[in-house]
């Protein structure tokens, strides 16, 4: 089964009969086939940004997860506070890997869990007071600590707390911005809304606040890249190389500095676009910077995209950005001459966030790799406007899908591989299916620029090509099939 | 196959030179600390003056070491055979709650959301539940649906009992299909509280069901037996340890809660949402079994009191059996409420561990050591180092009420290897940072987030406890009983002796020890 629009369209058909009926006619809404037309038709797009059905093991985070978990927290000079009871705080402590130079809990608090940790009499009371003084314990701990965010968990919206005042009040007397977000986990319908919500507080608070001692014709900033496995490294190289200087990077491995200089750039670069798309065009209304959407999946699109990026600059920097990519060409001949081989014609589904699922393509088309099967967890319309011209007809396309759907057409696709997250990861496992997490890069990467590229060509190879998927089943009194364990 | 490129990953990629100049370079635009600054700060973070501060702190809270209750619920919701977990909220706890226990097993753990949103803070959760106990059953057909509840649905206070009983009258479920739930607010309690009130109410409500009458001791249905509880369990292991303890002791017996087969389930090339798991239809007959055994006891209070209460029965409960004399003690409880002997294969074991135990006591002895987990796990630690010579020192217990801090205390009291050591409720993995520093150990003992305050302070970490996302399998192997205790004892003296090899200069670096 592969790019076969009737026989895709039956097969979603069949899977969604599980459904009772009216959790059936809602999903239907949220798969498409890829087709000429929606190729074409430029404004289509399948039902997106709508409610999670109850009950049924959506992939989706919260508008928490969204706030804290990727804009935010990864701030690093900043203390952020999971304000309200331990969990989510918990939970969101580490997980994503966005790394950042720095001694942790002295200058650089990424990977910490700090917390009011609400207890029933705080939810009775309210939390302001406890708020007022864990600022000041934070200033006596963290002395270092450039400033606080807020970031408010369920129980705080509803009890309705004014963590505004109490922000205002502390930022005064501590001498540091303190910033509320209302990033409450119940608000809009996945993480979306939190990133939302976290951009305009960085808009409200922090952006243009601040001024750059020397600013060049080439000061550029990298926004939405999230430094997962060092990502947003491995693509500021790349940039810099040509001659371009990049004054802030949003947000991994960034500071509050960053975000409150950034205004005085000449261009913005947003690689995550559904994460941070509200900044790059408030910026552009305040501000007049232009924005261009990158992409450094792949030695394809990063060619493309550094072309792109160079376009509009001068011809000295268009002459660096050929000199870079003439430089990285032979690497990456190399890496795909090496590892296409063993990948080429490899069949794939995706499930990753609001956007790498269409960024990632180019990769793995690199590597000869054909994408059958993809989506989001909580893109918008725009997101799929962009995703179906990257597809060929017949591709399934689907938003929101639930942990039945994908695992249904994950085998009746026979996919040679899954890429998703960690609570998909050991189910694709136990299905003898090749997975690959594709929200942390499996604890590896960084898979941007060329440099990640060579990574992500690596750990492919090793996912899909590892003898363990051939000792699944026992033969012949529970010795290994040979032929099956690529001995 | 030899890897011809050089393909260099991010520990080795981001210390090239290339990338060491980025970072130098990107400081000009951070507004960083200056060198001294951060040195000194540093300096500072490490001083009793510092540690002070650190514990005159009243509402900060930084790096507790325990989880919310509903992760709990979702863990004893997966002991029970074919149930599926449904947590009653906003929908992100429950993606975090997966997220979570699948980082520390390695392992899928299946759970729905009912996906309440703004509208659901402001008219309430029944028609996500309504609906959602519709969705779940169509598509996961479980045999018992395990409700338990967010924050968000404690603090607008929804009504599972009415909501419940509204989705069987609207024929959204069946009357057949048991709901068990639990009121399950993450702003008291931890993990642990959780779990006990999941594991309470399935129980009752299974019970209740049943219409069966609880004649302890009568065993009727499945002969005498014997209940066995391990709790709020990260370790799969311990599960099969208890296992193959029973088993010598040739007796029957009912796990009150085992998600063992949930969490350690074999590849197969299929995927099943429900593994193993306690069979319901035991869990009324339970009621007439010869006495409980549980092998937690701050993790499973109301449960036990329920058991006591309601089935009349004997109850004993013990802390992690870690160690010999503890393990000595659980063997000997099974033996009690059986009236079974204890079994010679036992006996050759314990043998052969104080056999291990003798062999490598000289490495141990006088180690001074750290402690960070649950509440049960760390009376079972306390009593591995007592008995082995190691002297705890600190000991951090986020979730930990009087009643444990009095019975550690005790423990202690009663060893002179205990003379030193402090127990500190309610405190986290900041305020155990300052103790390392202000007062050194040796090695240290707790869940994989102990590693930052460990390595600050330059003390080799024994991953034991929940969550461990940073090693793997360690879940798969005991930690209780008297294989339990030898693997931790394997781990724990083999840490040493690399260690001893890391440091030695040369001519240290001796062949045998």
């Amino acid at each position: 089964m592969g790019l076969d629009i009737e026989a895709n369209k039956k097969m979603i058909e069949e899977i969604l009969e599980a459904y009772p009926e009216k959790a059936r006619k809602d999903r239907q809404k949220h798969f498409e086939i890829n087709n000429e037309e929606l190729i074409n038709c430029g404004k289509c797009a399948i039902k997106s940004n709508m409610k999670s059905r109850p009950g049924v093991m959506t992939q989706r985070g919260c508008a928490y997860a969204g706030s804290k978990g990727v804009v935010w927290g990864p701030i690093k000079d900043m203390v952020h506070i999971s304000h309200g009871p331990v969990g989510c705080g918990q939970y969101s402590w580490g997980t994503r890997r966005n790394y950042a130079n720095g001694q942790l809990g002295i200058d650089n608090f990424t990977a910490m869990q700090v917390t009011s940790d609400f207890q029933e009499t705080d939810i009775v009371f309210g939390g302001d007071k406890k708020l007022e003084v864990i600022c000041r314990e934070i200033k006596e701990m963290f002395p270092l600590a450039k400033g606080i965010s807020i970031q408010s968990e369920c129980p705080v919206g509803l009890i309705g707390d004014d963590i505004e005042a109490v922000s205002k009040k502390m930022a005064i007397e501590l001498g540091i911005p303190i910033i509320p977000v209302r990033c409450e986990g119940f608000r809009g319908v996945s993480q979306s809304l939190g990133h939302h919500i976290a951009n305009d507080a960085i808009r409200d608070f922090l952006m243009g606040k601040r001024e750059l001692a020397e600013t060049g014709p080439y000061d550029i900033n990298i926004i939405g890249d999230y430094n997962i496995g060092g990502d947003a490294w491995a693509s500021r190289i790349l940039l810099e190389e040509m001659g371009l200087r990049v004054i802030a990077q949003w947000s991994g491995d960034g500071s509050i500095n960053e975000l409150a200089i950034a205004h005085k750039a000449k261009l913005n670069l947003i690689h995550c676009h559904r994460s941070m798309n509200y900044m790059v065009t408030t910026m552009e209304k305040e501000y007049g910077i232009p924005w261009l959407e990158y992409n450094f999946f792949g030695p394809t699109k990063t060619a493309e995209s550094l072309r792109a990026i160079a376009a509009l600059f001068d011809d000295h920097i268009k002459q660096k950005c050929e000199e870079v990519i003439t430089k990285y060409t032979p690497q990456m001949d190399a890496i795909i001459a090496k590892f296409k081989p063993r990948l080429e014609g490899k069949k794939v589904m995706l499930l990753i966030g609001g956007l790498r699922a269409r960024h990632t393509l180019g990769a793995y088309e690199d590597l000869g790799m054909e994408v059958v099967a993809t989506g989001y967890e909580f893109a918008h319309k725009d997101d799929y406007e962009k995703t179906y011209p990257e597809l060929p007809e017949g591709t399934i396309i689907y938003d929101d899908p639930t942990a039945y759907e994908l695992e249904e057409l994950a085998q009746r696709l026979d996919v040679d591989m899954m890429g998703s997250g960690v609570k998909e990861k050991y189910v694709y496992h136990k299905m003898g299916i090749p997975f690959r997490q594709m929200h942390s890069w499996d604890y590896s990467g960084p898979y941007h620029g060329y440099d990640g590229f060579k990574i992500f060509a690596r750990d492919m190879d090793m996912t899909i090509n590892s003898p363990v998927w051939g000792l699944l089943k026992p033969g012949k009194a529970g010795t290994v099939r040979k032929e099956e364990a690529g001995v | 196959m030899k890897d011809h490129l050089n393909i260099p990953d991010h520990n080795k990629l981001f210390q090239t030179e290339p990338y060491v100049k980025q970072r130098e370079g990107k400081k000009a635009f951070e507004a960083p600390c200056s060198e001294q600054e951060t040195a000194e700060a540093l300096a500072y973070s490490k001083t009793s003056e510092y540690k002070d501060k650190n514990f005159a702190r009243k509402s900060l809270v930084v790096n507790p070491h325990k989880a919310c209750q509903p992760l709990g619920a979702l863990m004893a919701s997966l002991g029970f055979e074919k149930t599926l977990p449904f947590i009653h909220g906003s929908q992100g706890c429950t993606a975090y709650f997966r997220s979570h226990l699948s980082r520390h097993f390695k392992e899928p753990a299946p759970a729905v959301s009912s996906s309440m949103t703004e509208d659901g803070a402001v008219f309430g959760g029944m028609s996500n539940l309504i609906d959602g106990l519709e969705n779940s059953v169509a598509l996961y057909k479980p045999e018992m649906v395990a409700v338990s509840t967010t924050c968000m649905a404690e603090v607008i206070g929804d009504d599972l009992q009415a909501f419940i009983s509204n989705a069987r009258q609207k024929g959204a479920i069946t009357e057949e299909l048991p709901v068990p739930y639990a009121n399950t607010p993450s702003f008291a309690g931890s993990h642990i509280t959780g779990y006990d009130s999941m594991l309470k109410s399935i129980i009752s409500t299974l019970y209740k069901r049943s219409g069966i009458e609880a004649t302890p001791g009568s065993g009727e249905g499945t002969g005498e037996k014997l209940n066995v509880i391990l709790g709020f369990e990260p370790y799969t292991g311990n599960f099969a340890e208890m296992r193959k303890i029973l088993a010598a002791f040739d007796t029957k017996y009912t796990f009150l809660g085992d998600h063992s087969g949930n969490f350690d389930s074999p590849a197969t090339g299929e995927y099943s949402y429900y593994y193993g798991g306690t069979k319901l239809e035991d869990v009324p007959k339970a009621a007439n079994a010869l006495g409980t055994l549980s092998l937690q006891k701050y993790s499973v209070k109301k449960t036990l009191e329920y058991i006591e209460g309601t089935w009349k029965q004997q109850t004993v409960s013990m802390s992690a059996p870690i160690g010999i004399t503890a393990t000595d003690r659980l063997v000997d409880a099974i033996s009690e409420l059986t009236g079974l002997p204890i079994p010679a294969e036992l006996i050759d074991e314990r043998g052969r561990v104080v056999d291990a135990l003798t062999d490598s006591h000289p490495y141990l002895h006088g180690k001074r050591t750290a402690l960070v987990g649950d509440p049960d796990l760390l009376i079972g630690l306390i009593q591995f180092c007592l008995e082995t010579g190691m002297e705890p020192v600190h000991i951090v217990c986020s979730n930990g009420d009087n009643g444990f801090k009095g019975e550690a205390e005790a423990l202690l009291a009663a060893s002179p290897y205990g003379a030193e050591a402090t127990v500190h409720i309610g405190n986290d993995l900041w305020h155990m940072r300052s103790l390392l520093i202000d007062n050194p150990v040796d090695l240290s003992f707790g869940s994989s987030h102990l590693k930052y305050a460990a390595k600050d302070a330059g003390v080799p970490l024994i991953r034991v406890g929940f969550p461990v996302f940073d090693r793997h399998h360690l879940h798969r192997y005991p930690v209780i009983g008297y294989q339990g205790t030898l693997n931790l004892l394997t781990t724990v003296v083999n840490t040493i002796l690399q260690n001893l090899d890391d440091d030695s200069s040369g001519f240290n670096h001796d062949l045998v020890r």
